[in-house]
């Protein structure tokens, strides 16, 4: 059969090789430093300016931040969250031009018991950071993995937005005036940079305790018991990823932070996109890759750095002096394909150095996707999202899918009974519509269904999942997949497994009061107070 | 010692299915892999009780497959179906002679009817007076594009209801992972579609029942089933980005073997924004065929090869088409663009 059944050909962007001019193309009079496109040559200071203005442009396309807003700042040590830190401070600094206005918090995810580093090298790289970050003044959040054993399960809910914060661009601009007019008024010296200029107490504090002190041996090898449940390492990365989620995010609700910046470059993003894609999570690939993520409710990511290839972002570093940290994670030693994440990673970085367009071809889908997946919204009940991923639940069986065919392909290899053999004695029914008929609902053909399911459940009967609800019901497609992947379920922390206990037990309850429950809505509400009782 | 089919527990295992990991004994595997293909059918209501349905018939492995399974399928489960099997000649000399001996006796195993129709017929130029022309470079383009049509024109000469093809699960995959590479939105929507409805004159429905098929399983089935099939990897270089997604999907399998299901779930959720452009689809302006441009590809493709100006249907000359519709000469400098060739 002929590979090509669709007009492929031709769009090949082939490596150009840039030709050096040597003059800086913006202003024309420097001698230019580096090529950052082809054909886009800068110089210093041109450069400098331009990487700035990307920062602020990001930030004011999208006004999501407000004046005087927590920002929580996640920095991994890494050349992104490291060149975005410095942006920040950047846009913070007095002298700025069209100076950012909220107030920023870091944060620093040890994941070091993890990955297996000794408590001495975990000691040593939380000191190179907290060197970085004491240089900042900002108030700064040292978190240990093995806190994630310690999270309140409630972590799980998602928190109601702040709706009293107005969200369009014109009301954006009426919180910016008011803010500048509140501060003129109230307090003509004392600006929010000043307040911050002092490194406060709290901050001294919290590091303490955050610090090395509370991480126990026994905290730690529980994490290491954790991750040696995982059998693969494709799965230990999706979970490593989710509990530094659910860690940074009961971060910024018990500091009062509202939004996380993340350091995800367009690479970053790029490979995240194409690896999602892979792991099965194709329907929240817009939250997960785009400027914005509004699945937790009360406390939004947001990805400021998403325009800046890793390119750029290492010419920076490079030339204006910006510190990063190396820091081992669960994968730096692994081969290609030792996980769907690195494998990824080797592959979509081969690519772009063969053609320069893959990146860039790859970060636009993810503009073109949707944000906006059906119940992305906080009124929508805690049970209809993952629970470890908390994005909308993707698993109905709706129309035929691929996940029904896959649990088809699972039943059908693991029926018991006699062989084959009595197939055909049970064909009896017609397989096919009638051609006058325009749609029925079911059509059973196999051996063992009879019955046409009714209600959300879809319908084939075939593919109904078991009447016991089981973790894996409370989770999204792709983090079934993960959880396939451990020995034990048990093994999980304790905050999910008694958040997973306490959904199976509303989702139990309502359908005992099922048959009094007028609509949608009504049970919604009924949930939510059996839920805070 | 032995190990006991998972399914029956009383033969031996003589295969781990390559999709779930279970070991199966040969009938169980093949009961199995049918009765998957049956869900698909029925659950997506693919065909209709009655009506003529033509097999997208190469003599490669996944078409030869198909007929065999929907034959088996049309029968056990009585569908009331008139099968048939459809070929394309292309007339490439050595490959595709090949091929048409093994469907020819498909036919006859499965007693299906055939119809082969040549290119020669319907565009008046076989594959190879094409690569005399247009050079080994580009001829890909010519024999997916005309091969799209020749199965539609075939089709409605025999007063054929639907299309189905033998595409698999790792296809749909491979195309879903081709597209977000391109970045091409419009066909990353539309690539998981396990059916295209009729849309407009000149197309017949499609469907595709191995569409949640491994690869590996279609081999296994014709292996242990001692079906006839012809290898034909196309005797052309593969498209490059097709390439680059086929070797990332295999890696991506060796690493986790549902991942081929998970990129195909994927395709199946992804949600494409309100108000991102899509081409709106027409039909062409000479032959009826659905075109988004004012000419179909292969009536581009065609006058390309008539005028001897054979990149015209390799590039994007859209602006050229009403030109073309309008049989309004071309300058020379549009003719010299138009015939240099890279062999
Ligand atoms: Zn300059
Ligand atoms: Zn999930
Ligand atoms: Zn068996
Ligand atoms: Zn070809
Ligand atoms: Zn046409």
């Amino acid at each position: 059969m002929c590979q090509v059944d669709e007009e492929y050909n031709g769009q090949l962007e082939h490596r150009v090789t840039p030709r050096v001019s040597k003059k800086c193309v913006k202003c024309k009079e420097n001698t230019a430093v580096l090529i950052i496109r082809a054909g886009d040559a800068f110089c210093r200071g041109c450069f400098k300016e331009y990487f700035i203005h990307k920062f602020r442009a990001m930030l004011g396309k999208n006004r999501v931040i407000f004046p005087g807003e927590k920002v929580l700042l996640a920095v991994s040590g890494g050349p992104a969250s490291s060149s975005m830190l410095s942006q920040v401070q950047e846009g913070l600094s007095r002298d700025a031009p069209k100076k950012l206005r909220f107030v920023p918090g870091i944060i620093y995810i040890d994941e070091g018991g993890a990955s297996g580093q000794s408590m001495e090298e975990r000691e040593r790289a939380v000191a190179q950071l907290e060197s970085v970050f004491r240089a900042t003044n900002y108030h700064y959040h040292i978190v240990h993995l093995e806190q994630v054993l310690s999270l309140p399960s409630s972590v799980l809910e998602a928190g109601s937005s702040a709706t009293e914060k107005p969200q369009t661009g014109s009301s954006y601009k009426a919180a910016v005036d008011q803010f500048i007019q509140t501060r003129k008024n109230q307090h003509p010296d004392l600006s929010v940079e000043n307040a911050q200029s002092h490194p406060s107490s709290l901050s001294m504090q919290e590091v303490e305790n955050g610090g090395t002190s509370p991480i126990t041996p026994e905290q730690t090898q529980a994490l290491q018991r954790l991750f040696a449940s995982v059998r693969t390492l494709t799965a230990k990365e999706d979970l490593l990823h989710t509990l530094r989620q659910h860690l940074i995010l009961h971060t910024a609700r018990t500091q009062g932070y509202t939004k996380v910046m993340m350091g995800d470059s367009c690479s970053r993003l790029a490979i995240k996109l194409l690896s999602n894609i892979s792991l099965g999570r194709g329907a929240s690939l817009a939250t997960d890759t785009g400027f914005s993520d509004p699945r937790y409710g009360d406390v939004v990511i947001v990805r400021p750095m998403r325009d800046y290839s890793s390119k750029e972002i290492a010419y920076y570093n490079r030339m204006f002096d910006i510190p990063s940290v190396f820091i081992p994670g669960l994968d730096t030693k692994a081969q290609d394909k030792a996980s769907i994440q690195h494998l990824t990673e080797s592959f979509v970085t081969k690519l772009q150095t063969d053609f320069p367009s893959t990146v860039s071809t790859i970060y636009r889908t993810s503009e073109k996707l949707n944000t906006a997946c059906p119940p992305q919204n906080t009124h929508t009940q805690p049970s209809a999202k993952c629970l470890l991923c908390v994005c909308a639940l993707d698993t109905k069986l709706e129309e035929f899918s691929a996940y029904q065919a896959t649990l088809i392909s699972e039943q059908l290899s693991q029926r018991r009974g006699p062989g084959p053999g009595f197939t055909p004695g049970t064909a009896a029914a017609p397989g096919l519509p009638p051609a006058s008929s325009a749609s029925q609902c079911c059509y059973s053909g196999g051996g063992q269904h009879q019955s046409c399911m009714t209600g959300e459940g879809g319908c084939c009967s075939s593919a109904k999942e078991p009447e016991t609800v089981d973790l894996k019901s409370l989770l999204c497609y792709s983090c079934r997949l993960t959880i396939k992947d451990m020995t034990a379920e048990d093994a999980l922390p304790q905050y999910i497994l008694s958040e997973a206990e306490r959904r199976k037990r509303r989702s139990q309850m309502r359908e005992e009061i099922s048959e009094f429950l007028l609509d949608e809505e009504e049970d919604e509400a009924i949930l939510r107070v059996n839920g805070s009782l | 010692m032995p190990v006991l089919c998972s399914s029956c527990a009383e033969k031996r295992a003589v295969l781990k299915r390559p999709k779930t990991a279970h070991s199966l004994c040969k009938e169980c595997f093949f009961w199995a892999f049918e009765e998957e293909v049956h869900q698909t059918i029925v659950s997506a209501q693919l065909f209709k009780h009655g009506e003529t349905v033509g097999i997208g018939a190469s003599g490669g492995k996944d078409s030869t497959v198909l007929a065999h399974v929907m034959k088996v399928l049309n029968e056990r489960y009585n569908y009331g179906l008139k099968l048939l099997l459809l070929s394309v000649d292309e007339g490439i000399t050595g490959y595709r002679d090949d091929s048409l001996e093994t469907v020819k006796r498909n036919q006859q195993q499965y007693e299906l009817p055939l119809k082969i129709v040549s290119y020669e017929e319907l565009y008046g130029w076989t594959m190879d007076a094409i690569v005399k022309q247009v050079g080994l470079k580009n001829n890909c383009t010519f024999c997916g594009v005309f091969r799209r049509q020749a199965l539609d024109r075939g089709a409605m000469m025999l007063k054929v209801d639907k299309i189905c093809t033998g595409h698999n699960a790792d296809d749909v995959a491979e195309t879903v992972l081709m597209n977000v590479l391109r970045g091409d939105i419009a066909r990353l929507r539309r690539c998981t579609a396990i059916s295209t409805a009729s849309e407009g004159e000149g197309v017949v429905p499609r469907c595709k029942p191995l569409k949640y098929a491994y690869e590996k399983e279609i081999v296994l089935y014709a292996y242990f089933k001692k079906l006839d099939y012809f290898s034909t990897e196309c005797i052309y270089s593969p498209n490059a980005y097709r390439g680059h997604a086929r070797t990332f999907l295999k890696d991506l399998e060796a690493v986790r073997p549902s991942a081929i299901m998970d990129v195909i779930h994927s395709g199946e959720n992804l949600s494409v924004r309100e108000g991102v452009k899509m081409p709106v689809q027409g039909t062409c302006g000479r032959c009826g065929y659905i075109s988004s441009q004012a000419l179909c590809k292969s009536c581009v493709l065609l006058e390309g090869l008539n005028r001897g100006l054979p990149r015209l249907g390799i590039g994007k000359h859209h602006r050229l088409h009403e030109k073309i519709l309008s049989q309004q000469p071309l300058t020379q400098k549009e003719e010299r663009k138009l015939k240099a060739v890279d062999f």
